[in-house]
């Protein structure tokens, strides 16, 4: 076997202002080639990792390094980020943020034009990666003009201009929509196969990146490597779900159903996996667990009927889209980016007039009430908290919407403190804004709306770029919100386990129009609205299909059932453990 | 609002000149129109300013608002220098020619007017090449250009950096807007001007922090790929100079330098016609 071309030696670093180390002996060879996956969940020392081998550690976070650490041979910390970047290209997780010029051709050129590369050369090399790609005739295209995924191409082809040898990825599938990232996860596979270069994935939505095979996952946990494995091998043990990582959902049904897979059959791709010997077990449990029953209110809070919405007469944002939401219902609204789903929040609260159409709370026609008024009963909750965030205290944040409707001072304190309870940010009531972590400050701003007893909330995005831990701690919450207060949630996701696990609807907008209002099961278990729609079928749909289930979505919403119901079991045991001990 | 001052794509004799010979010969026009007083230079360089002008297709709706930002900014210029020197233009022309007198020791002289027109002219030579300037250079050259000149590049960028963030900013700002409106906060102009003051501290404060966690992954992404640790850096979309750009550097040099000799021949700026 050839020289390793990355190899951590007993390897440690802790960063300057922490008490402990975030990695902590690490000990991991990857050689020419490969393509590998880390998956970890936040705080598990991935990003850390990853931030090694281009150098940003030590170089731009300083702090304390033991061990070695070679990439080519190399030191990193020697080389600096820049002598770095021609060997470790980065394809950062926000690509908008990587796109830097103001052109893709420019973009792409940035690395050569740092490296003062004559023009001519320049040009042609430019040339020759966006043909690779794809991006020829994107060349003059400004970032605004792209989608998420022709962005994160230009990011690609931005550091393959330097012939990089190693392609790091830092969670590439966080800031796109299902279908784009399988096409991401695709071209990834593509660039290994054709290209010699070593590839490095970090990600943590595990069944999205296994879209494609990957040699090796490396699962860490604690700043240490839990596990370093083939895939099937991972997918049989039980260690991805004690770390905190999400198996794929097809494992988890099998898993359920009390079978006990073998890496033999596959595991790692439900396309190619063998479920001969799984079958008879699924279908047993299929029979045998409760039917999926879902209640509905009668009680419509909103409803917006023939709404159309344009800039000009060239084309329809929206087109006569019609839909009702009832009392304490959880909602999702998706479709790929430009298909009108922020448009239509913006009708609803107002930031936006209609063409044509109406939308009606509780009955009463809202287009003569303002922004503000709208806000009374429809509160607007947005992706990122630091676009909230204005006060620099949690009560001071959370008041202010009373403030300004002039509610007296005690009654504002009084209602304060309750929502904050709500919340679970009592404790911390007089802390500042800036002690929070990202998932209490994103309560933070859930909080500042819900003072005003809305009795709907739209939230833009409420778990995107979060790991499986946030996630569930950010929806767990929003449930436990719905089912206390009764009030209306509507969220703007791409989230499909989102959808699944946790709404009870789905309105799917494509091109202005909307196409299906649904249970999510029958959403993710019908090949054509999914592709309309830039979603992907759930596994499970696969499952039950090639498991000889006839009713599909009967048997997602079942699984999902019976691991809800497992799993607030499992919190409910230990929430009790945990007040036992203090 | 986005159109405005911005630059379009087009097929002129002055789009296709390179941003470092356009660059040049701004400086040079704006050097030139702040040297001179003489009217005869000045009343030369409108003439030319307008046919650019014409020749660039540069469009009335692209330039208007700044144009009548700028015109407003002129007259309480102009009314200043009438406040705070009135008999400016008789120091400069050594003679008093009073048309009539608005009060006090407040009046209007001949040579008050003609030297107040001068500075009006000096106005509408360089307003037309700065929006030339602008509307015809593509922003992506305009940091090669200024690169060219030799203002280091890493300055050069952050021009080119900021056109690339304004129209996000923007994106947030509405955004934020929208969601503070929401809250009950009042935006708009129902509201006192002070609540409307204090209100948009609101709006500033997440801008200011969406911003700068975005200039964080930005600074990160340009060192990733090297910005900053080469002296030199070679650009993209820099156009080469044709036989065209020199000419035209050739006849701007030849012709700023004929207008300084025009107007300092006499040893004095200002043209005379009073005596």
């Amino acid at each position: 076997m050839s020289e390793p071309i990355i190899e951590f030696e007993h390897f440690s670093f802790k960063y300057k202002a922490q008490q402990f180390p975030t990695l902590n002996d690490i000990n991991l060879k990857i050689y020419p080639g490969e393509k590998i996956l880390i998956v970890g969940q936040s705080g598990s020392g991935k990003s850390t990792l990853a931030n090694c081998l281009n150098a940003l550690i030590p170089c731009s976070y300083s702090g304390e390094v033991n061990g070695t650490l070679r990439v080519c041979g190399k030191n990193p910390g020697k080389l600096g980020v820049f002598g770095m970047s021609q060997i470790v290209g980065t394809v950062l997780q926000d690509t908008d943020g990587q796109f830097i010029a103001l052109t893709v051709a420019e973009d792409i050129a940035f690395a050569l034009e740092n490296d003062n590369v004559p023009q001519d050369e320049m040009v042609q090399r430019v040339a020759k990666i966006s043909e690779k790609l794809e991006l020829t005739d994107l060349l003059d295209y400004a970032p605004g003009a792209m989608s998420g995924g022709q962005k994160q191409k230009v990011s690609i082809g931005g550091v393959m201009v330097s012939d990089v040898k190693i392609l790091l990825f830092d969670e590439p599938l966080a800031n796109l929509d299902p279908a784009t990232g399988k096409s991401a996860i695709k071209l990834i596979d593509d660039i290994s196969k054709n290209d010699d270069v070593t590839i490095v994935i970090i990600e943590h939505r595990l069944e999205d990146a296994l879209y494609r095979d990957v040699d090796r996952i490396i699962l860490m946990g604690n700043g240490t490597i839990v596990a370093d494995m083939r895939p099937d091998d991972l997918l049989c043990s039980n260690l991805l779900s004690d770390n905190g990582i999400r198996e794929p959902l097809y494992i988890s049904a099998i898993k359920a159903s009390g079978a006990k897979i073998q890496p033999s059959s596959n595991p790692r791709n439900i396309e190619i996996m063998d479920l001969e010997p799984y079958k008879e077990d699924i279908k047993k449990w299929f029979y045998s667990v409760k039917p999926s029953v879902k209640q509905y209110s009668e009680d419509v809070i909103l409803e917006v009927k023939n709404l159309c919405f344009r800039y000009d007469k060239k084309r329809d944002i929206l087109n006569n889209v019609s839909f009702k939401l009832r009392r304490g219902e959880m909602v999702a609204l998706v479709g790929k980016n430009g298909a009108g789903k922020t448009t239509l929040s913006s009708l609803i609260c107002g930031f936006l007039k209609p063409v044509s159409g109406d939308i009606y709370f509780r009955g009463q026609d809202i287009s003569g009430l303002s922004i503000k008024e709208r806000g009374d009963r429809i509160g607007i909750v947005m992706q990122s908290p630091n676009q909230m965030i204005s006060k620099p205290m949690i009560s001071e944040e959370v008041g202010l919407g009373l403030k300004v409707r002039e509610v007296p001072d005690d009654e504002i304190e009084k209602r304060v403190n309750e929502t904050l309870k709500i919340c679970g940010l009592y404790q911390q009531r007089n802390w500042p804004v800036s002690a929070l972590s990202f998932g209490q400050k994103k309560r933070l701003t859930i909080a500042s709306i819900l003072v005003m007893n809305p009795e709907l909330i739209i939230l833009d995005e409420p778990t995107a770029g979060q790991d499986f831990a946030h996630y569930t701690e950010i929806m767990e919450f929003l449930k436990e919100l719905r089912d206390k207060t009764n009030i209306t949630i509507l969220m703007i996701t791409h989230d499909m386990h989102l959808m699944l696990e946790y709404t009870d609807r789905t309105l799917v907008l494509t091109n202005g129009n909307l196409i299906k209002d649904a249970p999510p099961f029958d959403i993710l278990t019908d090949e054509n609205t999914c592709e309309a729609a830039y979603l992907k079928k759930t596994s499970l749909y696969d499952l039950a299909v090639r498991c000889g289930i006839e009713n599909p979505p009967e048997f997602a919403a079942r699984f999902i059932d019976d691991e809800n119901r497992h799993r607030r079991a499992s919190d409910r045991n230990k929430s009790e453990q945990g007040g036992k001990n203090g | 609002m986005a159109k405005v001052l911005s630059y379009e794509k087009q097929d002129t004799f002055i789009h296709e000149l390179s941003g470092l010979t356009k660059l040049i010969v701004f400086l040079l026009w704006c050097f030139t129109s702040a040297l001179t007083y003489d009217t005869r230079v000045l009343a030369a360089m409108l003439v030319i300013g307008a046919v650019i002008y014409y020749i660039s297709g540069t469009k009335w709706e692209q330039v208007s608002k700044v144009f009548y930002a700028i015109m407003f900014f002129m007259i309480i210029n102009m009314l200043g220098i009438f406040i705070l020197a009135p008999f400016e233009g008789c120091k400069i022309y050594g003679t008093r020619t009073d048309l009539f007198t608005i009060f006090g020791n407040y009046i209007v002289t001949k040579e008050q007017l003609f030297y107040e027109l001068n500075v009006t002219m000096k106005y509408f030579t360089v307003i037309p090449g700065a929006f030339i300037f602008l509307t015809t250079t593509d922003p992506s050259e305009l940091a090669a250009s200024l690169n060219g000149i030799g203002v280091p590049y890493t300055l050069a960028y952050s021009v080119e950096i900021a056109l690339r963030y304004i129209p996000d900013v923007q994106d947030d700002f509405h955004k934020i807007k929208n969601a503070q409106e929401a809250r009950g906060i009042e935006m708009s102009k129902k509201g006192n001007l002070i609540s409307r003051i204090t209100n948009t501290a609101v709006i500033i404060f997440p801008l200011l922090f969406s911003s700068m966690e975005r200039i964080d992954i930005v600074s990160n992404a340009m060192e990733l790929r090297g910005f900053g640790k080469k002296k030199k850096r070679s650009w993209y979309s820099r156009k080469k100079l044709t036989v065209r750009d020199y000419v035209v550097l050739f006849s701007a040099v030849i012709l700023s330098a004929a207008a300084l000799i025009l107007t300092y021949h006499d040893g004095n700026r200002f043209y005379n016609p009073f005596v």
